[in-house]
């Protein structure tokens, strides 16, 4: 480093952390710890072109059919939370990344890791609410499997989903996709299932409960795509929310990204309880919302295709792809300054004070 | 939402801005004490609106960075025993200690657990009679009231497994010594609202007095702040050295009589070391002789281990507004979030992460 100023001694690390040989619980977070362990553990180990595009799902093709095809592990803790449970979430996490590829989902697998001692009728009411979220989508469960760990050993319940699903011709959605003078849409507001599922586990009690907005996007995206298809990219903001979902697209593309503050909607009861505990909307994980990257002349119709729909009826033009610095998110403030939105190392803290 | 907009209202803000620009003559440094305001001023990017003169510095306002690095480690040291569930806000779980921080115990087994309030702690301790709880009580004369009142409680209901782990400070013995050093530069200081919601602000009065020093109370959102600095500028170009109250919504002259009650009742005022600032005589709080069966540091035995901060590390003219994060040669590349080599740089109220997370260089403003 160059440093101008006199009388600046070069900084030596008093206090520096031991390498990370341990993984920890912002590895999972979604955020930049868990892109590091991507980028520098499970590419460098499976390196292929399917998986080197990053997107939410691999396409493959095979006989001139393209498969979309993807895999999702629900840990939520609790188990049933305002607004949906594990179960129903499995299913429409999967449903949703395949999606997110444009495709039309065709079935799923599931896969339990029981803790000994969780009651059987918990296990049963989530299966219940699993096939009852498939037969919604219009998928089947066509396989599974079961293993039981030690109690302890387990957290209740996890759950992997897989899913496979068919890319219509014509359609090519992926996050490397996006140019500058592209528009950036939202289908609705943001945090709902993060501030329900923490409400419920922190026991936090707020006049109007707050529902995870879990929902199932695939007709959502059949209707944009009826519109047109000069879609670039389409992303769930899920864990990280959506400052993390355009950081990752921004980076991919190598484009900056613009968004605006006052356009990008938040329910009052979400933006209440993340005042309260100190957290940023922008980061709270969604489990029904879709960021969509669009060609600038068809983003007037798409916006109304989303609004038309009624999982995308509070849907938003929320900014733009630029020019500017590669891999840079940055938001226009109410008060009309700029400011970066940055990928998180891990999980949100509250704040102290 | 209300109670909300209204304080982030554009058109007032540039109108604020408009009265700052109106007033000001000359260069001014100011500086905001607490870190939520730093955090404020970053994420509405408020010191991209004022004019050239004024300056705004970062005070030592964010209880995470100021942590004594002696206490992260017995924090950390508590957290590994096999016995204790170690209680904290979750701020603190990423703070680097002498070789490890929270995060990394939990990781390797140890019992760690994040709340929201230190009743949750007591809930804790009533729910696990066999185990020890302790409860990491740190912060400004903000949360020492709850924290107060939770060894309070635990006294009254006789609990046997509870204890706090007490690092409290106190904001006017820093702005004290800030004002008494002979590099100082800061010529007006926003007063932290919170911390004089429960205080109130005699004691800065005091200090206006002394160092004739304008000080204003204020808020946490933009407008309170651009308030809190135009009150701020028309005082230094009048020639004024008042304590003025711009968080009139919230603060009163005398406090929070009940809440300063439960502090007396617990805590009492002792010498502490700040984490980039040294020692500083009557900063701290500690508990009572009488609430000695509820120290951590007595019950455990932790001794001092007199580990200091090398005098190198940057953070300490951070914190004392000499520096900007922007200045020192580490931030960004060898200093970042996920490899913090200073503790403002690990709290989400640290300055030199909030221009990490708001205001990289060059970042398209």
């Amino acid at each position: 480093m160059n440093d101008k100023r006199p009388g600046l001694e070069p900084l030596t690390c008093p206090v520096l952390l031991p390498a990370k040989d341990t993984v920890l619980l912002g590895h999972g977070s979604g955020g930049r710890l868990t892109a590091e362990l991507v980028r520098k553990l499970f590419l460098p180990a499976f390196h292929n072109p399917a998986l080197a595009r990053l997107d939410d799902q691999a396409v493959i093709s095979l006989d001139g059919l393209r498969l979309a095809f993807t895999t999702d592990s629900f840990v939520v803790q609790p188990l049933f939370f305002p607004g949906g449970d594990i179960g129903s979430l499995a299913v429409h996490g999967t449903v949703n990344d395949l999606a997110m590829g444009g495709a039309q989902p065709l079935c799923l697998s599931a896969a339990f890791i029981l803790e000994e001692g969780l009651p059987l009728a918990t296990l049963e009411r989530v299966v219940r609410s699993m096939q009852e979220a498939a037969a919604a989508v219009g998928v089947e469960i066509v396989t599974g499997d079961t293993k039981v760990v030690e109690k302890g050993s387990g957290d209740g319940l996890f759950i992997n989903t897989t899913g496979l699903g068919v890319v219509p011709a014509g359609v090519e959605l992926s996050a490397d996709r996006a140019r500058p003078g592209d528009r950036v849409l939202l289908s609705g507001s943001l945090g709902e299932h993060g501030i329900a599922v923490l409400a419920r586990r922190e026991g936090l009690e707020f006049d109007c409960p707050i529902e995870s907005d879990s929902a199932p996007l695939h007709t959502l995206v059949a209707a944009m795509l009826s519109v047109s298809r000069a879609i670039r990219c389409l992303r769930d903001p899920t864990r990280g929310g959506l400052a993390t979902a355009l950081n990752e697209i921004a980076a991919q593309s190598r484009v900056g990204i613009r968004i605006e503050e006052a356009a990008i909607p938040v329910r009052e009861e979400v933006q209440g309880a993340c005042e309260l505990l100190g957290l940023d909307p922008l980061y709270v994980a969604n489990e029904g919302k879709l960021v969509a990257i669009v060609a600038p002349e068809v983003a007037e119709p798409l916006l109304a295709a989303l609004r038309a729909h009624p999982l995308g009826a509070r849907a938003q033009l929320i900014g733009a792809v630029t020019d500017g610095r590669p891999g840079e998110v940055v938001l226009r403030t109410r008060l009309g300054t700029s400011r970066l939105v940055d990928m998180l190392s891990g999980d949100q803290l509250p704040r102290i004070c | 939402m209300k109670f909300i907009d209204e304080y982030r209202d554009p058109r007032l803000a540039h109108a604020l801005v408009a009265r700052i620009t109106r007033r000001v003559t000359r260069p001014w440094v100011l500086m905001e004490i607490c870190g939520g305001q730093t955090h404020t001023l970053m994420r509405y990017g408020i010191d991209s609106l004022l004019p050239p003169q004024i300056e705004l510095v970062h005070g030592p306002g964010c209880p995470v960075c100021v942590t004594p690095l002696e206490i992260v480690d017995k924090a950390i040291r508590l957290a590994s025993l096999p016995e204790v569930t170690f209680v904290s806000y979750g701020d603190m779980l990423r703070v680097p200690g002498s070789e490890t921080d929270l995060f990394h115990v939990k990781a390797a087994g140890g019992d760690v657990r994040v709340v929201y309030s230190p009743m949750d702690a007591l809930r804790l301790a009533r729910a696990q009679p066999e185990r020890q709880v302790v409860f990491f009580a740190i912060g400004f004369e903000t949360t020492a009231p709850a924290n107060a009142r939770a060894a309070w409680q635990a006294r009254r209901e006789g609990l046997k497994n509870f204890s706090l782990l007490v690092s409290h400070v106190l904001v006017p013995p820093a702005i004290r010594l800030l004002l008494g050093s002979p590099v100082n530069r800061v010529q007006g200081f926003i007063a932290p609202g919170h911390v004089c919601t429960v205080m109130g602000y005699r004691e800065y009065e005091a200090l206006s007095r002394d160092f004739r020093v304008p000080i204003v109370v204020g808020g946490f959102e933009p407008l309170d702040l651009l308030e809190a600095i135009a009150m701020l500028v028309e005082q230094l170009e009048q020639g004024r050295a008042e304590t003025e109250n711009q968080y009139v919504r919230s603060v009163t002259c005398e406090g929070n009589r009940p809440a300063q009650q439960i502090m007396e009742e617990v805590f009492e005022v002792c010498d502490r070391q700040w984490r980039g600032l040294g020692w500083i005589p009557g900063s701290g709080l500690r508990l009572r002789p009488e609430l000695a069966a509820f120290d951590a540091e007595r019950i455990f035995g932790l001794a001092d281990t007199g580990v200091e901060e090398p005098p190198e590390c940057q953070s300490a003219q951070v914190l004392q507004g000499l520096k900007k994060p922007l200045d020192c040669p580490a931030f960004g590349n060898r200093c970042t979030p996920e490899n913090p080599l200073g503790a403002p740089m690990v709290s989400a109220e640290g300055a030199c992460a909030a221009y990490y997370q708001y205001r990289r260089p060059a970042a398209g403003r």
